[in-house]
Order: C-alpha cells, then sequence, then structure tokens
C-alpha cells in the first residue's frame, strides 16, 4: 500500500506524465486513448483511496520546493478538495469515453493535442483541489487557464480564435489584474497564505482593506463567471463538446467557485465574512448573476450557448453558498458543486450527442427528435431535473441546503432569488426534452433510430444515471461537506 | 569670479552646442558625423582647460619648475581621443556602405526608401485593407 | 593565479579578440570563441564564489595603489552580473555557427566573432572596473563592438541602425565623460571608491549636480531608457540574429548596472533623493516607457522588432524598481535584469533559429510553423509565457517581487498599473501564439523542418533555466538580495 503522501502526488503526477506518453503515441489513436484512459482510471483508484484519509481524519499534508521565502509549493488534502477531485476524477474518465466517440465521430484534426492538453488541464485541477495555500492553488489556475486555450481554439477557424481571445482575454485579466493583486495584497496584509480554518488575517487588520481584498478576490477569480467577467464562458463554446462538458461545466468552471469557497472559508472565515460590509454587496451581485443569467439562458436559441448561460447562472448558487457565510451555506454550496457537475455534464453529452448524431446545434431545430434519440433525450431529461433540483435527482440537494443557509442567515431576497430562478431553470430546460418527445412533425412511418456513437452514448447514460444515484447515495458527499467546518 | 574670467569654459560650451545643433539639425550623414567630431572635440578641450595651470609646466621633476599642470587630465583626453577617431572612423565607413546601399547619404531620402520597404511588407501581411492597423514608421 | 581573477576576467576575451583574425578558419574560429568565453564564465563562476566567501576583491592594476592607479573591484553585484553576461555570451555562441552560416558571407565570419568577443570585453570591463574613466574606456570598446555587430545584418536597413545608434551611443558616451569630467574637477579623482567617500563634503555643489545630470542623461541614452529608446528597435530588429540573442540579453544589463552603481556606490541614495526628483522621473519614465513601448509591440510584423520594443518595456520595469528607492524595490530590479536576459536570451535565440530555416522574421511568415518546428515553437511560447510572467516562469518571479515593492512604498495604484501592463504583453504574445498555431501557412513549408540541434540545445537551455530559477529561486533572490542589502550599506 502507498503512503498517502504519494498518493497526493501521484494524483497530480499520473496526468501529468500521461502527456508525454500521449504525444509519444500520437501515430495510433488507439493507443493513444489507451493511454488517456489508463491515467484515467489510475487517477480514479487514487483518489477513491485518498477518501478514506479524509473519512478518518489523518492529516496528509506534502511540502514541495520554496518559491519564495516563505511561499512553497505544498499540499494537503481537506474534505472540500476531496470532493472537488473525487468529481473531477471520476468525470475525466467518463468524459474520456465521451471524447472517444465524439472525436472519431467528428473526425476531428489535431487530437493528439486535444488530449495532450485535456490531461495537462486535469493535472492541474488535482493541483488546485489539493493546494495547500493560495499560492500554489494561483499557480495551478493560471496552468489550467493556459492549458484549456489549445481546446478552446481547436477548431482553428477565425470563429475559434475569436472565441480563444474572449477566454484568454477575460480569464487572464481578472487573474492578473485583481486575483494576484488580491494575493500578494494578502501576503503582504496577513504576512502567509497558508489555508486555515477560520481565516488567516489578523484582528486588527482594518475593514477597509480585507473588504476591498474580498472583492478583488470576487472578481478577480474570472473562472466562477461572477457577471461582468462571465462573458468567457459563453465563448468557449466554440470548443468541441467534451471541452464544453467536462472543463466549462464541470472542472474550470468548478475551479472557480472552488476558489472562491477556499477564499471565503479558509482565507477569510465565516467570523470575518459575517462582519464584512463588502460581503452583502458581493452576495446580491451574485443574486443578480443567477437571475440575469437564467433570463439570458431563455433567450438562446443554441442548445450549448443556452447551458453555457445556464452554468453561470448555477455557478451563482455556490457562490452565494460561500457569501451566505452559514454553515449550511457552505454544504449546500460545495454540494453543488457536486451535483450540478453531474447535471449538467449529462446536458453537455447529450448537446454533444445530438449534434453527432442528428448535426443539430439550434433548440428550434430539435421538435420531435426524442424519437430518433431516445436515450439521449431521456437523459437530458433526468439532466434537466437534477439542475432544476427536483427529485429523484441529486441537484435536490445542494438547493436544499443552499436555501436553509439563506434561511438561517435570515437572507429573505437571497431566499426569493433561489426559487425564481428554480422557476425559470424549468422554463428554459425542460422545454427541449418535452418538445422533442411530444411536439414537432410526429415520426413518419417506422421509427429510426439513430444514437450517437457507442462511446458517447454510454457515457451520456452513466452521468444520467449518476444524477439519480446520487439522490440516494448522498451520504459520502454529505460527510465531506460538513467536515469542511 | 569674473563671468568672462572663465571663458575657457564659454568656448566649451558653444563648440558642444553647435555640435549638437549639427547632429539634430543636419539631414547629411557626413554633416551629422562633423557635428559629432565638434561636440566630442569641445569635451576634450573642457578637460585640457581643467587640468591646466597657469604659468605651470608639465610635471618634469627639475629644479627650475616649480608649479606643475595635472597631467592626469591630459592622458585621460589622448585615450578619449582615441575613442573618438574610432567612432568617426567607424561612422564614415558606415557611410560609405550606406552610400553603396541605398545611392544616397541625405536621411530624408533614405528614410523613404526604408518606408516603402516597410509598406511592402504590411502588404504582404494585411493585404491593402487593413493597412490602416499599423502605425508609419 | 586565483588573486589574478578579477583581470583575467577582462583580459582574456581583450587578448583573444584579435587572435580570431589570425585563425582565419571559420569553424576553428568558432570554437575558440567558446572557449574563450567559457574561460570567461569558469572565471566569473571562480569570482563569485570568492567574493561570497571573502567579500569584496580588490585588484590592483599593474600593482599601483588606488587612488593613482586603476582598481578593480568585485562585489556581489557586479560579480553576479559577470556570471550572467558571460554565462549568456557562451551559450549564446553555441548556436552562432550554424545561424551566422546562414546570414553572413563567408568571409565576414571572422569579423564576427572578433567584434563579439571586444563586445564581450567592452561589457566585462564595464562591470569590473573600478574606476570611472575606465569605465567610459570599456563603454566605448563594447559600443563601437556592437555598432559593428549591428551594421553586419544582411538588411540594408542594419546599416542606417547602426549609424542612428552611432550617433546616439557617442552622444550618450560623451556626456558621460563630461560628467566624469566634472566630478573630476571636483574632487580630484576618478576612482569610485573615492569619489562615494569626497563626494559628501560638496553634495551642495551646483557643478556635482550638473555632473550627475549629464551622467544620468548619458546613460539613459545608453540603456534605451524611455523616450531615448528610438535607436533600439531597428538595431535589434535588423542585426544578425546572434548579434540581437547577445545585445538585448547583456548590453542593457550592464548600462542598467552602470547607473546603479553611480546612483548607490558613487553618489549615494540620499544625494539623489533629496537633490532632484529623480524618483518621480524615473517612475513616470518607467511607466511611460513599459505602456508606450508595450503598445507598440502590438503593432509590430517583425518578430525582431517585437520583441526589441518589449526590451524598452521591460527596462521600463527595471527603472521602475529604480523608483521606488527602497531595499526591495533594488532587489526586484536586479532581479529582473537577471531574468530578463534569460527570456529575452532564450526568445530572440529561438528566432534566430527560425530566421535559419525560412530566412524571414516576419510575423506572417511564422504562420504555420508549429507543426513543422514544434520545440522552437515551444521555446517561443515558453519564453513569451515568461515574459507575461505567468507562474513557475522567471518573468512571475520579478513581477512578484515587483508588486510586492510597491505595495510595501505603498504605491498601490501603480502596483495596478503594473500588472495592467502585463496584459499588453499577453496581447503581442498571443497574437504570436495564434500565427504559430492556429493559422494555415502563408509561404510553402514544405522543405521546412526542426532547427538544428546546435541550435535547439542552447535555446532550450535558456528556456529550462527560465523554468528553473522560476521555481528554484534561492539564488537569484538570494544574491540579489545580498547585493541590494550591502548597497544599501554602504551608503547611511
Amino acid at each position: 500500500m502507498l503512503s498517502p503522501e504519494l498518493m497526493l502526488l501521484l494524483t497530480i503526477l499520473v496526468p501529468a506524465c500521461a502527456v508525454p506518453a500521449i504525444l509519444a503515441t500520437g501515430f495510433s489513436a488507439n493507443l493513444r486513448e489507451g493511454v488517456t484512459i489508463t491515467a484515467s482510471l489510475l487517477l480514479i483508484v487514487l483518489v477513491s483511496s485518498l477518501y478514506g484519509t479524509v473519512d478518518d481524519g489523518t492529516i496528509v499534508r506534502l511540502a514541495g520546493p520554496e518559491l519564495f521565502p516563505g511561499l512553497s509549493l505544498n499540499f494537503s488534502i481537506e474534505p472540500l478538495g476531496m470532493l472537488f477531485s473525487l468529481v473531477a476524477g471520476y468525470l475525466w474518465l467518463v468524459t474520456t469515453v465521451y471524447a472517444i466517440g465524439y472525436m472519431r465521430g467528428h473526425d476531428e484534426d489535431n487530437q493528439t493535442r486535444f488530449y495532450a492538453c485535456f490531461a495537462i488541464a486535469i493535472s492541474s485541477v488535482m493541483g488546485i483541489a489539493f493546494a495547500d495555500n493560495l499560492f500554489t492553488l494561483f499557480i495551478f489556475y493560471e496552468v489550467l487557464t493556459l492549458s484549456t486555450y489549445p481546446l478552446v481554439t481547436h477548431a482553428g477557424t477565425q470563429k475559434a480564435k475569436l472565441g480563444g481571445r474572449v477566454y484568454l482575454g477575460v480569464l487572464l485579466t481578472t487573474s492578473v489584474l485583481f486575483l494576484l493583486l488580491a494575493i500578494i495584497g494578502t501576503w503582504y496584509t496577513a504576512g502567509t497564505l497558508d489555508f486555515a480554518a477560520g481565516g488567516i488575517f489578523p484582528a486588527d487588520t482594518p475593514t477597509v482593506v480585507t473588504g476591498s481584498l474580498l472583492v478583488l478576490f470576487i472578481f478577480g477569480i474570472g473562472k466562477a463567471a461572477i457577471m461582468p467577467f462571465h462573458r468567457w464562458l459563453p465563448a468557449a463554446m466554440v470548443a468541441p463538446t467534451p471541452v464544453s462538458a467536462l472543463l466549462h461545466a464541470v472542472a474550470v468552471v468548478k475551479a472557480g467557485v472552488f476558489t472562491v469557497m477556499k477564499v471565503c472559508v479558509y482565507i477569510f472565515g465565516l467570523d470575518l465574512l459575517n462582519r464584512l460590509p463588502t460581503t452583502d454587496v458581493m452576495l446580491y451581485l451574485a443574486a443578480a448573476t443567477v437571475l440575469i443569467a437564467s433570463i439570458v439562458a431563455m433567450r438562446q436559441d443554441n442548445l450549448k450557448a443556452r447551458l453555457a448561460y445556464s452554468t453561470v447562472s448555477q455557478l451563482g448558487y455556490i457562490t452565494i453558498g460561500a457569501l451566505l457565510a452559514t454553515s449550511a451555506g457552505v454544504v449546500g454550496g460545495s454540494m453543488h458543486i457536486a451535483m450540478h457537475a453531474f447535471g449538467k455534464i449529462t446536458l453537455f453529452f447529450c448537446a454533444g450527442a445530438i449534434m453527432v448524431a442528428a448535426h443539430k446545434t439550434e433548440i428550434s431545430q430539435m421538435r420531435g427528435l426524442g424519437w430518433q434519440m431516445p436515450i439521449t433525450m431521456t437523459a437530458f431529461f433526468i439532466g434537466s431535473l437534477s439542475i432544476i433540483g427536483l427529485p429523484p435527482t441529486g441537484g435536490t440537494w445542494g438547493k436544499w441546503f443552499l436555501m436553509t443557509g439563506a434561511l438561517d442567515a435570515g437572507q429573505w431576497p437571497i431566499m426569493a432569488v433561489l426559487m425564481l430562478s428554480s422557476l425559470l431553470n424549468i422554463a428554459y430546460l425542460l422545454p427541449i426534452p418535452l418538445r422533442a418527445f411530444f411536439s414537432g412533425p410526429s415520426p413518419q412511418g417506422p421509427l429510426r433510430i439513430k444514437e450517437a456513437p457507442l462511446p458517447s452514448l454510454l457515457a451520456l447514460s452513466v452521468t444520467a444515471i449518476g444524477c439519480l444515484v446520487l439522490f440516494f447515495l448522498t451520504n459520502p458527499l454529505y460527510r465531506l461537506a460538513t467536515a469542511i467546518l | 569670479m569674473n563671468i568672462l574670467g572663465l571663458y575657457n569654459y564659454w568656448i566649451v560650451i558653444i563648440l558642444i552646442l553647435i555640435g549638437f545643433f549639427i547632429v539634430i539639425a543636419h539631414e547629411n550623414l557626413i554633416k551629422k558625423l562633423v557635428g559629432l567630431t565638434i561636440f566630442q572635440t569641445a569635451v576634450f578641450f573642457f578637460y585640457i582647460s581643467v587640468g591646466k595651470i597657469k604659468g605651470a609646466t608639465a610635471p618634469i621633476l627639475d629644479d627650475r619648475w616649480q608649479l606643475y599642470s595635472n597631467p592626469l587630465a591630459h592622458c585621460l583626453i589622448l585615450t578619449a581621443i582615441v575613442v573618438g577617431i574610432s567612432t568617426t572612423a567607424l561612422g564614415l565607413a558606415l557611410v560609405v556602405r550606406i552610400q553603396e546601399a541605398y545611392g544616397s547619404i541625405e536621411e530624408d531620402e533614405i528614410q523613404t526608401q526604408d518606408t516603402q520597404d516597410q509598406l511592402e511588407c504590411q502588404l504582404e501581411a494585411y493585404g491593402p485593407r487593413k493597412q490602416f492597423l499599423t502605425k508609419r514608421i | 593565479m586565483t588573486a589574478h581573477l578579477p583581470v583575467l576576467q577582462v583580459i582574456v576575451p581583450l587578448l583573444a579578440a584579435p587572435l580570431c583574425l589570425f585563425l582565419r578558419i571559420p569553424r576553428l574560429v568558432s570554437i575558440f570563441a567558446i572557449l574563450v568565453s567559457f574561460a570567461a564564465f569558469l572565471i566569473s563562476c571562480g569570482l563569485l564564489s570568492q567574493v561570497l566567501n571573502h567579500g569584496t576583491l580588490i585588484y590592483e592594476m599593474g600593482g599601483w595603489a588606488a587612488p593613482w592607479g586603476i582598481e578593480y573591484r568585485i562585489d556581489l553585484l557586479n560579480g553576479y552580473l559577470l556570471l550572467l553576461i558571460t554565462g549568456v555570451s557562451t551559450v549564446v555562441l553555441v548556436a552562432a555557427q550554424s545561424s551566422i552560416s546562414r546570414e553572413l558571407p563567408e568571409n565576414r565570419h571572422t569579423f564576427f566573432y572578433t567584434a563579439y568577443l571586444l563586445c564581450l570585453t567592452g561589457l566585462l570591463g564595464i562591470l569590473a572596473t573600478g574606476d570611472a574613466f575606465n569605465l567610459f574606456v570599456f563603454l566605448e570598446i563594447s559600443a563601437l563592438s556592437s555598432y559593428t555587430l549591428i551594421a553586419l545584418g544582411n538588411d540594408r536597413r542594419a546599416l542606417t541602425a547602426s549609424y542612428q545608434y552611432l550617433i546616439m551611443g557617442t552622444i550618450g558616451a560623451t556626456f558621460i565623460i563630461i560628467g566624469v569630467g566634472l566630478m573630476y574637477m571636483m574632487t580630484g579623482t576618478l576612482n569610485m571608491h573615492d569619489l562615494a567617500q569626497r563626494l559628501p563634503e560638496i553634495y551642495k555643489s551646483k557643478t556635482v549636480l550638473s555632473a550627475f545630470g549629464f551622467f544620468i542623461v548619458g546613460v539613459c541614452l545608453k540603456l534605451a531608457l524611455f523616450p531615448l529608446h528610438l535607436w533600439l528597435p531597428n538595431a535589434y530588429a535588423f542585426a544578425p540574429s546572434i548579434a540581437t540573442a547577445f545585445l538585448a540579453a547583456t548590453s542593457t544589463k550592464v548600462a542598467v548596472y552602470v547607473l546603479i552603481r553611480y546612483i548607490f556606490s558613487i553618489f549615494g541614495i540620499e544625494f539623489v533623493t533629496t537633490s532632484i526628483p529623480l524618483s518621480e522621473i524615473f517612475l513616470g519614465l518607467g511607466l511611460a516607457g513599459i505602456f508606450a513601448a508595450s503598445i507598440n509591440a502590438i503593432y509590430q510584423l517583425n518578430i525582431k522588432r517585437l520583441f526589441a520594443y518589449s526590451s524598452v518595456a521591460q527596462i521600463g520595469y527595471m527603472i521602475l524598481g529604480l523608483a521606488i528607492g527602497t531595499q526591495l524595490g533594488l532587489t526586484a530590479t536586479l532581479l529582473h535584469m537577471f531574468n530578463h536576459a534569460l527570456m529575452k536570451g532564450a526568445l530572440f535565440l529561438a528566432i534566430g533559429a527560425v530566421v535559419y530555416r525560412i530566412s524571414s522574421s516576419q510575423l506572417n511568415h511564422l504562420a504555420g510553423l508549429g507543426k513543422k518546428m514544434p520545440w522552437t515553437m515551444a521555446a517561443i511560447v515558453t519564453g513569451g509565457l515568461s515574459l507575461i510572467g505567468v507562474p513557475l516562469t522567471v518573468g512571475f518571479v520579478s513581477k512578484w517581487y515587483l508588486v510586492v515593492a510597491l505595495l510595501d512604498k505603498g504605491w498601490w495604484p501603480v502596483a495596478v498599473l503594473v500588472l495592467l501592463s502585463s496584459l499588453l504583453a499577453v496581447v503581442y504574445v498571443w497574437r504570436l501564439v495564434e500565427w504559430i498555431y492556429f493559422t494555415p501557412p502563408r509561404i510553402i513549408l514544405d522543405e521546412v523542418e526542426e532547427a538544428p540541434l546546435s541550435q535547439l540545445i542552447p535555446i532550450w537551455l535558456l528556456v529550462l533555466a527560465n523554468l528553473y530559477f522560476g521555481v528554484d529561486t534561492r539564488l537569484t533572490v538570494g544574491v540579489s538580495k545580498l547585493a541590494a542589502q550591502s548597497l544599501f550599506g554602504v551608503t547611511p
């Protein structure tokens, strides 16, 4: 049995080491994808066995090289990071299976680059999840941005390049201009960047400083897509669907909200957060993001664009959870990280499957599609339920705790926003599968079922079932989420 | 102190300004070098006059002389003269090569030819439509 | 032998330069030049370790005691830079042979190496010497040889660029000797250490002030501080690629060194900050330079020019560190000098490899090269990332220290501007990335292949140095801190 420290290191190294292997086996598609699958299987084994250490409460810490005096690349395992790495680790395998079907079905170029960059992105996600200080987290945060850029511009068309510019522009601008400044400011005020329960700011730090640092952090974490810095997410939709699915519904955006969570819980601490005047401002901004993004989503006809705006809105939920600064809020926010991941990845998988099998991207073209792609559309229906937060899907729990958190904090407006937004979710998601089955041209002649390639179909079924299973088997996630505080 | 008593410095300042003006104002590359040489020579004068003491001689150790000029300043200027000459020589060599390459030693004519080259590059890179995007060199 | 290291540092390349002319056979000359440069590198290693162990080294030239004779004085600051310059020079020379074989006619190779070694001599001399006038002489040796190096470029614009540089450089150098002359008038000494001791008595004198003024303007011309940078972009763009790589990595750093030496070791920071508003001037010019040059870089079509403008911007960062006027600020400047040399060395060498293969440094000709020359292009991208200041590269280390120094001084808005300016770097680097990887080729690339190993190895040595010193900062930060401390320690 490996020591937990070594396994921790391996979670980052396994995907990273897959990169040269993928590049070297680029000549043969089967070999290359075999390498990716092996790596993702290994990763699942690693994160699953690490789960035990959190359950036992053992402290696992790994000291890396010291970059500047007092600032090192350190890693440790704590519940929130464990949860994030579990989600990303499991979904990497599923997405890889899906990508094989999608990329071959689409006959894409530069597939070696695609798989290599994907592995770098996963490696940096693991780095983010297990970072022991803000500095380490920032480094991997930037690596994630850069490694996903080639994935966004994968197509190489003018449109892809423009999308890539917006993507990189927004993410780098926010992270360099605000986040880095906030980190250096924190380092300068607090003298440390290590995550610590209850926050790291000395008690006598002026509120002006901590208050403005909070604003800088929330805006600086562009990956959390708080308006007005959300434009990169719809722009990133030019990427191939597996990228949109794993990275822009799970890994990248969740890295953003995860960082928000970490900063709120371990840098500021809930007590300090409760006292800061800017917390409420940011909270209402997040609430506005939730509503506005939902309304914008309703008006999108392109399926991926609608899902993108839906993601923006759902990310707002998690930010709200962190900023409510109550324990139920944090639990709800972190559970929503996992639940939304499963729901949204299912929806994106379906969108990609429709694109590959029926070559349709606009929602208005999808009437009656249900009879042609029944499995896909059923999965879409389940995914929608999870996003909306209706039983029997996992999404229910996240929203439940978020609402409890809002009640605990006495934030009635936030409560109202959450309710209203759920209604909006219903309005923009449910019509898609319903119309696919019950309206449009009725099938003429014998039903011709034409689903996406088998690997893709398999992947989307797995995640859809995952949404259902998570409703019943919430306990491990709940234990992790409650262990955060 | 009498202002005119320091006439050597005034001469130096005037020569420096003349040299400097020629370097800036003239288009002809040779004339620029002439200006540069005047400018440098003025500085040599400055050093030499700093080291000179009225009525003193070179530092020859002999009972007949009591007052010596500072020889160090003069030695320094020997070095500086060597440097100045090499600069002028290199500059003149460059002007010869420029004349061979451009067929002119007038700065504005050379500039016109260079701008032409630059425009061709832009045309190749962007096509005629996007020229406005790039700055004139 | 070890006692003579300070002088050997300068004399070895100086004697080797004319020897090149006798060797004649290009291949032989190239190997000889590499050996000489490597010897200089070893000497500088020896010097730095001696300085670290025993403190400042003083060497009296020809046995003449200091105020009369010329003294070489090696302390931490110049020991550190000697190591950097000789190291970069050696790495660059390894790539030189194949690169110049494509860019220069055979009969000029020997001259190239002669000029290169003379330039190296000049730069090392500037660093090693402890005598103000001697510094001027070495400044001119390095300047004259770099005019020659630039004029060797095969575009005719190289000639005008060299001429322009010659005019500006000579004016700068002459300003410096005016400054030296005025100081000599007042103190009767040329030895830096002596000057530092005699100047405080006459701080109030107008002559000292004007000496300082002449001096600053002269050096700023040499280091291409905005708005005195006009000579630099053309000079870098049209010189042979190897010369550009060498000059970009070393010569401006040495000019910054001269500035630091005069401000801190001769005049003393107290005089500098109380007599004229130098801090404000440097702050303004540094920021203006960063922004103006970065914006200019965005519009360049020639990648050599693009990175030349970026060099002007990077000099702005170094000057900004000086403007802060604290120990932390100086540390940031020293760090950036080292780090920028690594970045620009790697970038210009990689561009040299591109020119070697496609005989062009036009931006649009780079299209599609990502597949043809993957290693070279990866080097350019890594260098670019370092320029932006992405974590795990040296650029991040410099930027971090600069921002911390700015916050420490309480200059929040400037810190924001510095971070904002690195976004401009993102724009010009990303323009490059889009051309390289996401645009179909504009010219026929069928016969283009990866650069030869003799170029790839030096390029990647520097790229890896960029990454290594981005993670392990013990040497760079440690030495910069100590050097900054000692510079502040000398002057009360």
